[in-house]
């Protein structure tokens, strides 16, 4: 029997406010333990939440983003539970009325699109950071309680780990390009989690589902997903049911294993927060939020395919982050050739920040080194090769294209005279490549090239060495 | 009228993470029954129509600046707390 | 002793005239409480020290400069933090819980220049009506010492009564403030919901919850309210209203005042003496040149188990922040988390707290969160209607602050329902939240009664109006009880 994978997924995203959402305390992350704390956040007797306002407009603009509709009335919910790393024993969140709903993200699979739809957005308090030791006790540092988050809840149209993986990816650009958000995994200000079933295929009720956590890269997302589903089908084939369970991915392994088994539906027992007020939205906020929107990833990508002529693969490869499509606007802006712009982007930069593991805001490159640079390839002041030594300097060092080259004594050489008196002296040297080549070796012309660059020190033109290579051996 | 068990009202307790003898839940059991038999009166009125009453006052957004001041002093807090290490409040094993 | 009869206005030219010293005043109210206190037991606790140091300080200040209530003793009711004081809502929770940051009222007395004598007993975390649920020791009636003060704020109303400080400050979730004044005989107002910041209240119902003067007149009520109200960027839930200078409310001139009486607060269970102390009063106020017609408030017979639906509902998830693990109460030898909060909690609530927890728990549990929970909130929004309905027509709604005078302490521990049915009088104003005030209206068997004037939102001008030309045209307000002269 053949089964389809039925995925959703929740992703909370931390955002990036100076102070937390209910208190005044720094929310900003990496400080010692329980130093980015006040009073509200140790739910100390007495204390009130006070919300914070670019907290709700952080919320308003990612929900915009995704397509939401902004709820014109809203509140926030008393989430109960009790657990070491929430002080109040109930969480503030929203219940009934999310900020947003009904949203959707557009992603793209194997040159298919498919849209995934959003159910909801929602604003929240994060919970405090729980260490467990060796010994059995845990540790609580509570500089996290009370930094602002949203949950975003897709609807189960996930059908594939790659879905699942484009999704994530395709959420992470744009609530990146909005700012609200770092969306920093690696720093917990973007966690995922999936809920899981399968069923066979054509079905149209779900099957039951397991909630995976501990999701801490996209890619484990996607091997999680896939090794979930794979679990589940041998589950159904041998005859076995499906539990409702939830999961932790092993990175170690790429498995899932167990937490624990779900019994009825929690009982959070919401109920109005009465220490905060409700929350109307006017059409001028939603207007005022909207405008500070940037322009989003897809708009982005249609814009370089339909007004600078790149191909829809380079396209989508620099929106993917904000930095890097910025980075790309400004070299074009600086007068760089568009389509060299994002090869150099895509290659030579890419694979240095791969390399050595950097963000390209710390790099001494600039966009106007960059387009300097590529205004030198495009009018044959240097050749690609020559290129490769200045981009080198360029990012190292930073500074101007023209200046590198003329200290470095990097001009191609594109003066027909001074070639041909080189290409002259080659040749009389190494008759027996000539020879050669008339005897059919092809290959003969590689290694005169080779030597007439040798002599040049890599600055000779290269298509113009070929042509009078050629007309030269003509004439003998 | 709802009879409430013992067990239910331990199930309650348990929610509420009061630990709670057998004797107790009896007596909880009774007083419980009282109260919600007196609420019961409730179900008399026609709300058909009514929104429910959240806050008393219709205020809407109160809402504060984005700027981070006044931090708790760590040492300070921890000087409420029975268990602590390294800055850290320090919890029994959880299960 | 005479200087605790006198009003704020009268001690304030005391000390303007150098009669008397701030020292001498807290002085005073020390002496007191060391004479007196050893039968009431309103104090849980005195700051003895820090208050004559801070009387000495204030004593230094130049004359210029001094508002109304500078220098006057105050005592807290001990569910208001206080920096630096232990604070423990009477409760074995809190019982050596000291607080880092000052409520907001206290900002406010101090900027005041009042001093803090100390803190007052009361039932735990405002739970009850007699005072005899603190964990800590049980409040007498100052008129009666066989008798309760009423509660939750018992331990402000005696201390006042008492004369031990002629200010205090309360909480009043469903009556707390005005019930255990009019037992009492002085004067106690519970603002408008929102008047007054509930910042660093420790939090019973917070949608009901409001901080209330206690005083032995109209006019130093008037004058603390004015001193404590307003706006607090720390409480969402404060009004931008502005708040009038209350004092200047207090004209004497009634004419034309229109009083509605709901038939509901003259019925069944309000005793005989109740009913016949309003009436005189309403005799009182006719003199004075105000009407008085008589309404109703149809949904008035909802109004407790409303009340004790969402304040228990509202109160279990307040009270889930103690678990022993920041502050507070902590259980000995515990193996888990889970025995940790489930034995520090079970030990250190007392019965009547875990029965609102668990009733609580009930309400807003899944199997009945609609039938119970939205339902009372549901008709909370009629019971509100009902007064909005009326101050369309009248100025202020008026009626006993409590069903009967004091109970002897013990006699209703095991009633808990009369208890709940007597919040009748005092839960609809916190439902709808109304400001309403209770002064002096009589005594019977020498014990005093209280009358309730209700007004409309943020109208506590009127009330003080009200209640203040009531007052001067009687004598009520100016007995005092026998223990007062140390006897």
């Amino acid at each position: 029997m053949n089964f389809e994978t039925v995925v959703g997924l929740e992703v909370h995203v931390e955002l990036k406010t100076e102070s937390k959402i209910m208190s005044p305390a720094h929310a900003h992350f990496g400080a010692e333990p329980n130093m980015n704390i006040h009073v509200i956040d140790l739910a100390y007797p007495g204390v009130l939440p006070v919300m914070n306002e670019l907290a709700v407009d952080f919320g308003m603009k990612a929900a915009m983003a995704l397509n939401c509709e902004i709820a014109p009335i809203t509140n926030f919910d008393r989430k109960h539970y009790f657990y070491p790393d929430n002080p109040k024993a109930y969480q503030i969140s929203q219940d009934d009325r999310p900020i947003g709903a009904n949203g959707w993200v557009e992603i793209e699979v194997d040159g298919k699109k498919k849209k995934i739809r959003i159910e909801r957005v929602h604003l929240e308090e994060d919970a405090g950071k729980l260490t467990h030791s060796d010994e059995g006790h845990s540790l609580v540092d509570l500089n996290r309680q009370g930094v602002p988050l949203i949950e975003i809840v897709t609807e189960a149209d996930v059908r594939s780990p790659e879905e699942a993986y484009a999704f994530l990816e395709k959420l992470k650009a744009i609530i990146q390009y909005t700012g609200v958000s770092d969306v920093r995994m690696e720093e917990g200000s973007l966690r995922c989690d999936a809920n899981i079933s399968i069923r066979p295929f054509g079905q149209e009720e779900f099957g039951t589902k397991t909630e995976l956590k501990n999701l801490n890269s996209f890619n484990f997302v996607r091997r999680g997903i896939a090794y979930e589903v794979d679990r589940q089908v041998d589950v159904l084939l041998s005859g076995g049911k499906i539990e409702q369970q939830t999961r932790r991915y092993d990175e170690a392994t790429g498995k899932t294993l167990l937490m624990r088994v779900k019994g009825p539906a929690n009982d959070y027992r919401f109920i109005p927060e009465p220490d905060l007020t409700d929350i109307h939205i006017d059409e001028e906020w939603i207007a005022r939020v909207r405008a500070e929107i940037p322009e989003l990833p897809d708009a982005r990508k249609e814009r370089y395919i339909n007004d600078l002529d790149l191909p829809a693969y380079d396209a989508m490869v620099l929106t993917l982050t904000k930095d890097m499509s910025d980075f790309f606007e400004a070299t074009v802006t600086a007068g760089a050739d568009a389509k060299l712009a994002s090869n150099w982007l895509m290659g030579e930069v890419s694979a240095y920040l791969n390399a050595e593991s950097k963000e390209l805001d710390a790099t001494a490159l600039t966009p106007e080194g960059l387009a300097s640079m590529i205004k030198l390839i495009t009018d044959g002041t240097i050749s690609s090769k020559i290129a490769k030594k200045v981009f080198k300097e360029l990012i190292d060092n930073g500074g101007d294209a023209a200046d590198i080259v003329k200290e470095k004594g990097l001009v191609q050489i594109s003066d027909e005279g001074t070639l041909r008196t080189i290409v002259t002296e080659i040749l009389d040297a190494n008759e027996q490549s000539i020879e050669d080549y008339k005897n059919g070796k092809e290959r003969a012309v590689g290694f005169l090239v080779g030597q007439i660059m040798k002599a040049t020190k890599g600055q000779a033109n290269p298509p113009l060495v070929n042509k009078i290579l050629l007309e030269e051996i003509g004439k003998r | 009228m709802t009879q409430l068990t013992i067990d239910e009202v331990k199930r309650h307790a348990g929610l509420a993470r009061i630990a709670m003898t057998d004797a107790e839940a009896g007596m909880f059991a009774e007083q419980l029954e009282d109260m919600i038999g007196f609420s019961n009166k409730l179900q008399e009125v026609d709300t058909e129509q009514i929104a429910p009453m959240t806050h008393p006052l219709p205020l809407y957004n109160v809402l504060r600046k984005d700027i981070a001041t006044d931090a708790l002093d760590r040492e300070k807090m921890l000087k409420s707390v029975k268990d602590h290490e390294d800055g850290q409040i320090k919890v029994p094993t959880i299960l | 002793m005479t200087l605790f009869k006198k009003t704020a206005t009268e001690l304030q030219s005391l000390l303007h005239n150098r009669e008397v010293s701030v020292k001498e005043l807290t002085a005073e109210s020390l002496n007191r409480i060391a004479q007196m206190d050893g039968q009431v037991q309103a104090f849980l606790s005195t700051n003895e020290d820090q208050a004559l140091a801070k009387a000495e300080e204030l004593d230094k200040l130049p004359m210029d400069g001094r508002g109304s209530l500078f220098g006057l003793p105050i005592g807290l009711k001990d569910n208001i933090v206080t920096k630096g004081i232990v604070t423990t809502a009477a409760s074995k929770m809190l019982e050596e819980f000291v607080p880092v940051y000052d409520a907001t009222v206290v900002d406010k007395i101090n900027e005041a220049g009042m001093v803090t004598i100390g803190k007052l007993n009361m039932d735990e975390f405002a739970m009850g009506s007699t005072t005899e649920r603190s964990a800590f020791k049980t409040t007498h009636n100052p008129w009666n010492l066989d008798y309760v003060p009423g509660g939750s704020s018992g331990g402000s109303a005696a201390a006042v009564a008492a004369g031990e400080v002629p200010f205090a400050l309360g909480s009043d979730t469903g009556g707390s403030v005005r019930q255990p004044a009019a037992f009492c005989g002085v004067v106690g107002m519970k603002p408008t919901y929102g008047r007054v910041s509930r910042s660093g209240l420790v939090a019973f119902a917070s949608s009901l919850d409001q901080i209330g003067p206690i005083t032995r007149n109209v006019e130093d009520n008037a004058l603390l309210l004015s001193a404590i109200a307003g706006l607090d960027p720390k409480d969402s839930s404060t009004s931008p209203q502005a708040v009038p200078d209350f004092r200047a409310a207090l004209t004497g001139d009634i004419k034309g005042l229109k009083i509605g009486v709901p038939a509901e607060y003259l019925g069944e269970g309000v005793s005989a003496e109740a009913k016949n102390a309003v009436m005189e009063a309403l005799k009182v106020l006719e003199s004075l040149g105000a009407e008085w017609e008589e309404v109703s408030l149809p949904h008035s017979k909802y109004a407790s188990p409303v009340y004790y639906v969402i304040s228990s509902s509202e109160a279990s998830s307040n009270l889930a922040r103690f678990d022993g693990i920041r502050y507070g109460y902590r259980a000995e030898g515990v193996q888990n988390l889970e025995e940790l909060y489930a034995r520090s909690r079970s030990e250190a609530f007392g019965d009547e707290v875990k029965k609102r927890i668990l009733f609580g728990m009930y309400s807003l549990g899944a199997a009945h969160h609609e039938d119970l929970y939205v339902k009372s909130q549901k008709v909370r929004t009629l019971i509100a209607q009902d007064f909005a309905n009326l101050f369309e027509k009248y100025d202020v709604i008026i009626g006993p602050s409590s069903a009967t005078t004091a109970y002897k302490i013990g006699e209703k521990l095991e009633d808990p329902l009369t208890l709940y049915a007597n919040d009748i009088l005092t839960v609809p104003i916190n439902l709808a939240g109304v400001p309403a005030i209770s002064v002096p209206c009589g005594f019977s068997n020498g014990l005093p009664l209280g009358l309730q004037i209700i007004g409309k939102h943020y109208d506590e001008a009127t009330l003080y109006k009200v209640a203040h030309a009531y007052e001067q045209a009687t004598d009520f307000h100016t007995q005092t009880p026998v223990i007062w002269e140390g006897k």
